[in-house]
C-alpha cells in the first residue's frame, strides 16, 4: 500500500496530532487565559477525529504495526467522543477550582492519541509505544491538583504502580520478542503455530498482566481506589471508560491475533483475572463510604465482566465486549458527571452520605444517578443489563458455566452498594440545599441517563449491527 | 378476529407509563402553583389513566376469542440481536393483565388520602409499576420478559423504601436482594436456552425438547426465581418483612399482582419447557407446598400484627397453587390458575381492610383493637365477607380453588393431599381467629371511638372486590371459559411427554 493511502487509513491520529501541537504553541504562547479556547480547539479536533474514524477504511499499514479494521475504528469513535465530554466537563471544572490551566485539555487529546494507537496496534512496539503516550498523559492528569495531598498521592501512586506495570509489560515483550524473533503479531502466530514454546506463554502472561493493571483487574486493581478518590473528577471520568476500552481491545487484538494458538492457555489467566475481579470488586465496594472510591470498586468488579467476554476468544466475546464496554463507558461518565455536579457550599459532595435526602432537594439529579446506578449494577431494562446480557452469552456459548454463574451472583451483591446510594438518596433526611449545579455537568448526567434509558432500547438496534460488522473484520470465526 | 384496536396489547401495557410521564410534564407545567395542586393533578391523572386502562383491558377481554389455544392480539417487531418485541395473550395470561388493571384504580384509591408524603411520585412509582406487571404478563419474548420481570423490583423497592413502616429499609433491601439472587440464576439458564434452541421465542422454546441432562438444571434455576417471588416455604421470609412495612396499597400489589407471577413462571416455563424435570421434580415441590401450608399456617396462628398475620395466610395460599401446578393435571392447573385469580381479589381486600383500620388509629396490633362490630357494621361486613372468602366457604371464589387443586393433588398424590386438607381446618383457625379478637367482644379500648364507619372512597373501592368475590364463587365458569382451552393445552403436552 502506498504512502498516501497508508497515511489516509491514520487520519484520525494525523488530525489530533497536528492539531494537538499546533494548539500546543498556541497556548504555550497565550498563557493560561487561553485555556478556554484551547478547550475548545481541543475537543473541536477530537470531534473531527470521532468523524474521521467512523468513516474510517481498513487496512493494515506501515509494516503491519497499524491496524484500522472495524473493530479499531468503532472503539476510536467512542474514545473521542468520550475525550471531548471530558475536556467540556473539566473545563468549567477546574474554572471552578480556580486551577484553570491550558494543558489539560492538550493532555486530555494527547492520551486520546495514546489510545487511538492502542487500539490500532498490529505489534508489539506499537502496543507499546501507544500505551506509554497514553499513560504518560495520564500521570500527569492524576497529579493535576498538585497542591492537595490525595492529588498529589493519586499521582505518585499511579506513577509508581503504572511504572511496574509497564515493566512488566516490557519484560514480557522482551520473552515474547525472544521466543517468536518478531514483534509483529502475524509473525508471532505464525511462530507459535510452528514450534510452541513455553517461553511465549511466560511472556504471554506478563503482557496480560501489565495489560491488566491498565483497566484495572484484579489483583492488578489496587491503584484504583486511590485514584480514583485523589484525582480529579473530570480525570476520573476520563480514566474510568476510555482508557480501559482501549486497553480491552488491545488486549483482544494481541491476544486473538498473535497468540490465537494459545486460548487455552490465556483463556484460564482470564477467566482467574475474571473471578476476581467481580469477586473483589463486589465485596471491596461493600464497606466504602466515598462515592468515587465506591465507583473505583464497581469498576473493578465490570472489568471482570469484560474480561469474562474476553476469555471466551469468540467474535462473539469480542462483540459483546465492544457493547459492553460503550455502555459502560457512557454509565460512568453520566455518575462522575453527576457527582461534578453535586457541591454543597462550594465542598464537593464526596461521601455517599452526603448525598443523603437528595430526592427532596434535587429530583432531577437523583432520577439520572437512580438510572445510572441501577444500570451499572445490570439491571433490566437499562443499558447496563445489555451489556452484561452480552457478555454472559457470549461466556456461557464458550462453555464457561460456572464463571458465568459467579459473576451473576458477584452482581447480586454487589446490588448491595449500588442499592446503598439509591437508599441514601431517596429514603434518608436532607441534608440541606446545594450549589446551583453547574450546566455542563448536569447536562452530561442527564444525558447519559436518558441513553441508558429509554435511548439505548432503540440504539442498540443499531449499535448492534454495527458492532457486529466491525467484529467481522477483526479476523475471527 | 381482528382485534378492534390496532396494537391493544402495547397500548395497555404502556398507557400507566405515558400516564407516569403525563404527571411529570403537568408537574413541570404547573410548578408555580400550590404543592396540593400539584398532588390534586398527580392523583387524577393517575386514576383516570388507570381507569382507561381498564377500559382498554374490558375491550381485549371482550375482543378475546375462548376457542383456540393460540395466541391473541399478536404484536411482532424485529428488535435487535435474535431479540424481538413480541407481545401476545393467551387464556391464561388474558385474565392476570385484567386482574392487574382491575387492582390498580383501587390501589390509586386506597392511596388517595392515606398518602401524605411525596405523592406525586407514589404516583409515578405505581403506574410505573402496573407497565412493568402488565408487561410480564404479556410479553412472548424470553428477554423481554426477563426485563418486566426485574425491572418490577425497582420501583417495589422504592414504594416500600420511601413509603413503608418503620423497618422499611431493611425490608426493601431483603425484597430486592432476594428476588434478585433468584432471578439471576434464571437470567443463565435463559442464555443457555437460547444458546441451544436459537430462538428467544417462548411459543417455540415451549415446544422445543431440552436434553434430559439439561432440564433439571434450567427447571431449577427458573424454580429458584419463582419460588422466591411466589414465595415457597422456605425462601418466603422477605414477604411478612415487605407486606408489613409496605403501606397499604403496596401490599395489595404485592398479594394481589406481584406473588402471581411466580405462579404465571411455573405455568408458562417449568411445566411445558421442562416437563421430564417438571416430572422428577414434582415430590419435592408438593413436599414443599405441603410443608408451606401446614407450617405458615400455624406461624400466621401465633401473630400479633395483623398485616404479618394476613402475609403468611397469602404464603399459605400459594401453597395451594404450586401443588396445583405441579400435581400436572387438569384440576390441579385450572384451580392453581383460579386460586391466583380468586387470592387476587381475595387478599388484596384483606389488606385494604388492614388499611382502614391503621388509617384511622395508625397500629396494627391485633391486642389494640376489639368489638370494632359495634362501631363498624358496615366496616365488619366486608371484614367478614373477605375472612370467609379466604377460608374457603364455599360461594366465594376461595372455595373453588381449594377445591380444585386438591382434587388435582389428590389424583397426583393421596398423601399430599390428606396433609394439605389440614391447611383448611387452619386456615379456618387463623382467619376466625383473627376476626373474632378484632372484631368481636365489647369494645375495652376507649381510643377506638370517635371514628367512622367506611367512607364513601373506602366503599367504592370494596364494590368490585365483593362483586368479583361472590360472582366467581357463585359462577366460576366465568374464569373457565377463558382458561380452559390454554391450560388443556399445556397440561396434553405435559402429560405426553411424561406419559401418563
Amino acid at each position: 500500500m502506498d504512502l498516501t493511502s497508508a497515511l489516509h487509513l491514520a487520519l484520525p491520529e494525523l488530525i489530533l496530532a497536528v492539531s494537538v501541537l499546533g494548539i500546543l504553541v498556541y497556548g504555550a504562547l497565550r498563557g493560561d487565559k487561553a485555556a478556554g479556547s484551547v478547550a475548545a480547539l481541543c475537543g473541536a479536533a477530537l470531534i473531527a477525529a470521532a468523524f474521521a474514524a467512523a468513516f474510517n477504511g481498513h487496512g493494515k499499514v506501515f509494516n503491519g504495526s497499524f491496524i484500522a479494521d472495524g473493530v479499531a475504528n468503532f472503539a476510536k469513535t467512542f474514545i473521542y467522543i468520550a475525550s471531548a465530554l471530558v475536556v467540556v466537563l473539566a473545563r468549567g471544572y477546574f474554572e471552578r477550582q480556580n486551577n484553570n490551566r491550558f494543558e489539560f485539555p492538550i493532555l486530555v487529546t494527547l492520551s486520546a492519541i495514546g489510545m487511538s494507537m492502542m487500539v490500532s496496534a498490529g505489534d508489539l512496539i506499537a502496543l507499546y509505544i501507544g500505551l506509554e503516550l497514553n499513560s504518560l498523559a495520564a500521570y500527569v492528569m492524576a497529579a493535576f491538583r498538585r497542591d492537595d495531598a490525595k492529588g498529589s498521592e493519586a499521582g505518585l501512586k499511579y506513577f509508581v504502580l503504572g511504572s511496574l506495570s509497564s515493566g512488566l509489560l516490557l519484560y514480557g515483550i522482551s520473552l515474547v520478542y525472544g521466543f517468536a524473533g518478531s514483534m509483529n503479531f502475524d509473525a508471532i502466530a505464525a511462530s507459535a503455530q510452528a514450534n510452541m514454546q513455553v517461553g511465549l506463554i511466560f511472556g504471554l502472561v506478563f503482557v496480560i498482566a501489565g495489560l491488566a493493571f491498565k483497566v484495572s483487574a484484579a489483583p492488578f486493581h489496587m491503584w484504583t481506589p486511590d485514584v480514583y478518590e485523589g484525582a480529579p473528577t473530570p480525570v476520573v471520568a476520563l480514566f474510568a471508560g476510555a482508557p480501559k476500552f482501549a486497553a480491552l481491545v488491545l488486549l483482544a487484538r494481541v491476544l486473538n491475533d498473535a497468540f490465537a494458538g494459545l486460548h487455552d492457555q490465556w483463556a484460564q489467566v482470564l477467566l482467574a483475572i475474571a473471578t476476581l475481579s467481580f469477586l473483589i470488586g463486589g465485596l471491596g465496594g461493600l464497606m466504602q463510604k466515598d462515592f468515587k472510591r465506591l465507583l473505583a470498586y464497581s469498576s473493578i468488579a465490570n472489568m471482570g465482566y469484560a474480561m469474562l467476554a474476553l476469555a471466551a476468544g469468540t467474535d462473539k466475546g469480542v462483540m459483546a465486549l465492544l457493547l459492553f464496554s460503550v455502555l459502560y463507558m457512557v454509565d460512568t461518565l453520566g455518575l462522575f458527571s453527576a457527582q461534578i455536579a453535586l457541591s454543597r457550599k462550594g465542598i464537593a459532595v464526596s461521601k455517599i452520605d452526603d448525598l443523603s435526602g437528595l430526592s427532596k432537594v434535587d429530583m432531577k439529579l437523583t432520577i439520572a444517578i437512580t438510572v445510572l446506578a441501577l444500570s451499572v449494577l445490570g439491571m433490566p431494562p437499562f443499558s447496563g443489563f445489555w451489556g452484561k446480557f452480552f457478555v454472559f452469552g457470549a461466556a456461557l456459548e464458550a462453555g464457561y458455566w460456572g464463571f458465568a454463574v459467579a459473576g451473576l451472583v458477584a452482581s447480586v451483591i454487589a446490588a448491595f452498594y449500588y442499592l446503598r446510594i439509591i437508599k441514601v438518596m431517596w429514603f434518608d433526611g436532607d441534608k440541606g440545599e446545594l450549589d446551583k449545579a453547574p450546566f455542563e455537568a448536569k447536562w452530561i448526567a442527564y444525558a447519559a441517563a436518558a441513553f441508558a434509558f429509554p435511548i439505548a432500547a432503540f440504539a442498540l438496534s443499531g449499535l448492534y449491527p454495527l458492532a457486529e460488522t466491525a467484529v467481522k473484520s477483526f479476523g475471527l470465526n | 378476529m381482528s382485534p378492534v384496536i390496532p396494537n391493544l396489547l402495547s397500548l395497555i401495557t404502556f398507557l400507566p407509563l405515558v400516564g407516569a410521564l403525563a404527571i411529570l410534564g403537568v408537574k413541570w407545567v404547573s410548578r408555580k402553583d400550590d404543592a396540593s395542586v400539584i398532588e390534586r393533578n398527580a392523583k387524577w391523572i393517575a386514576l383516570w389513566t388507570t381507569l382507561a386502562t381498564l377500559a382498554l383491558t374490558v375491550i381485549l377481554l371482550a375482543g378475546f376469542d375462548r376457542t383456540t389455544t393460540d395466541y391473541q392480539f399478536v404484536e411482532k417487531v424485529q428488535w435487535f440481536s435474535f431479540l424481538s418485541y413480541h407481545m401476545g395473550v393467551d387464556g391464561i395470561s388474558v385474565l392476570f393483565v385484567a386482574l392487574t388493571a382491575l387492582l390498580m384504580p383501587l390501589c390509586i384509591l386506597a392511596s388517595w388520602d392515606s398518602v401524605k408524603t411525596r405523592l406525586v411520585e407514589y404516583m409515578i412509582a405505581f403506574l410505573v409499576l402496573e407497565t412493568l406487571v402488565i408487561g410480564v404478563f404479556t410479553a412472548l419474548d424470553l428477554f423481554l420478559f426477563y426485563v418486566f420481570f426485574e425491572g418490577g423490583l425497582v420501583p417495589m423497592f422504592l414504594i416500600i423504601g420511601i413509603w413503608g413502616g418503620k423497618d422499611r429499609i431493611y425490608a426493601a433491601y431483603k425484597f430486592f436482594l432476594y428476588t434478585l439472587l433468584g432471578s439471576v440464576l434464571m437470567l443463565a439458564a435463559m442464555l443457555y436456552m437460547v444458546g441451544v434452541a436459537g430462538t428467544s421465542d417462548i411459543p417455540t422454546l415451549s415446544t422445543y425438547a431440552f436434553s434430559q441432562a439439561a432440564q433439571p438444571w434450567l427447571w431449577f434455576a427458573f424454580f429458584a426465581s419463582f419460588a422466591v417471588k411466589m414465595p415457597m416455604w422456605p425462601v418466603h421470609t422477605w414477604l411478612p418483612d415487605a407486606h408489613v412495612q409496605a403501606p397499604t396499597a403496596g401490599s395489595v400489589l404485592l398479594a394481589g399482582i406481584l406473588l402471581k407471577l411466580g405462579g404465571y413462571g411455573f405455568i408458562r416455563f417449568n411445566l411445558p419447557m421442562f416437563p421430564y424435570a417438571s416430572e422428577l421434580f414434582t415430590p419435592f415441590v408438593l413436599t414443599l407446598s405441603v410443608i408451606a401450608i401446614v407450617v405458615t399456617s400455624l406461624i400466621a396462628f401465633r401473630q400479633t400484627d395483623i398485616k404479618k398475620l394476613i402475609a403468611y395466610s397469602s404464603v399459605a395460599h400459594m401453597g395451594f397453587v404450586t401443588m396445583g401446578i405441579f400435581a400436572g393435571n387438569q384440576a390441579g392447573v385450572q384451580g392453581a390458575v383460579y386460586q391466583m385469580i380468586s387470592h387476587g381479589f381475595i387478599s388484596g381486600a384483606l389488606f385494604l381492610c388492614v388499611g382502614v383500620v391503621y388509617d384511622r388509629w395508625h397500629t396494627r396490633e391485633i391486642a389494640f383493637y376489639g368489638g370494632l362490630t359495634k362501631l363498624m357494621p358496615h366496616f365488619a361486613f366486608v371484614f367478614l365477607l373477605f375472612t370467609m372468602a379466604n377460608v374457603g366457604l364455599p360461594g366465594t371464589s376461595g372455595f373453588v380453588g381449594e377445591i380444585l387443586t386438591m382434587t388435582g393433588l389428590y389424583q397426583a398424590s393421596t398423601w399430599a393431599a390428606l396433609v394439605a386438607a389440614t391447611g383448611v381446618i387452619l386456615s379456618a383457625m387463623y382467619a376466625l381467629t383473627l376476626f373474632k379478637r378484632v372484631m368481636y367482644g365489647d369494645v375495652t379500648n376507649e381510643q377506638l371511638k370517635g371514628h367512622p364507619d367506611l367512607t364513601l372512597r373506602e366503599k367504592i373501592i370494596f364494590a368490585p372486590l365483593i362483586a368479583g368475590t361472590l360472582l366467581l364463587g357463585i359462577y366460576p365458569a366465568f374464569v373457565f371459559d377463558f382458561t380452559t382451552a390454554s391450560v388443556d393445552a399445556v397440561v396434553a403436552t405435559y402429560r405426553a411427554v411424561i406419559g401418563g
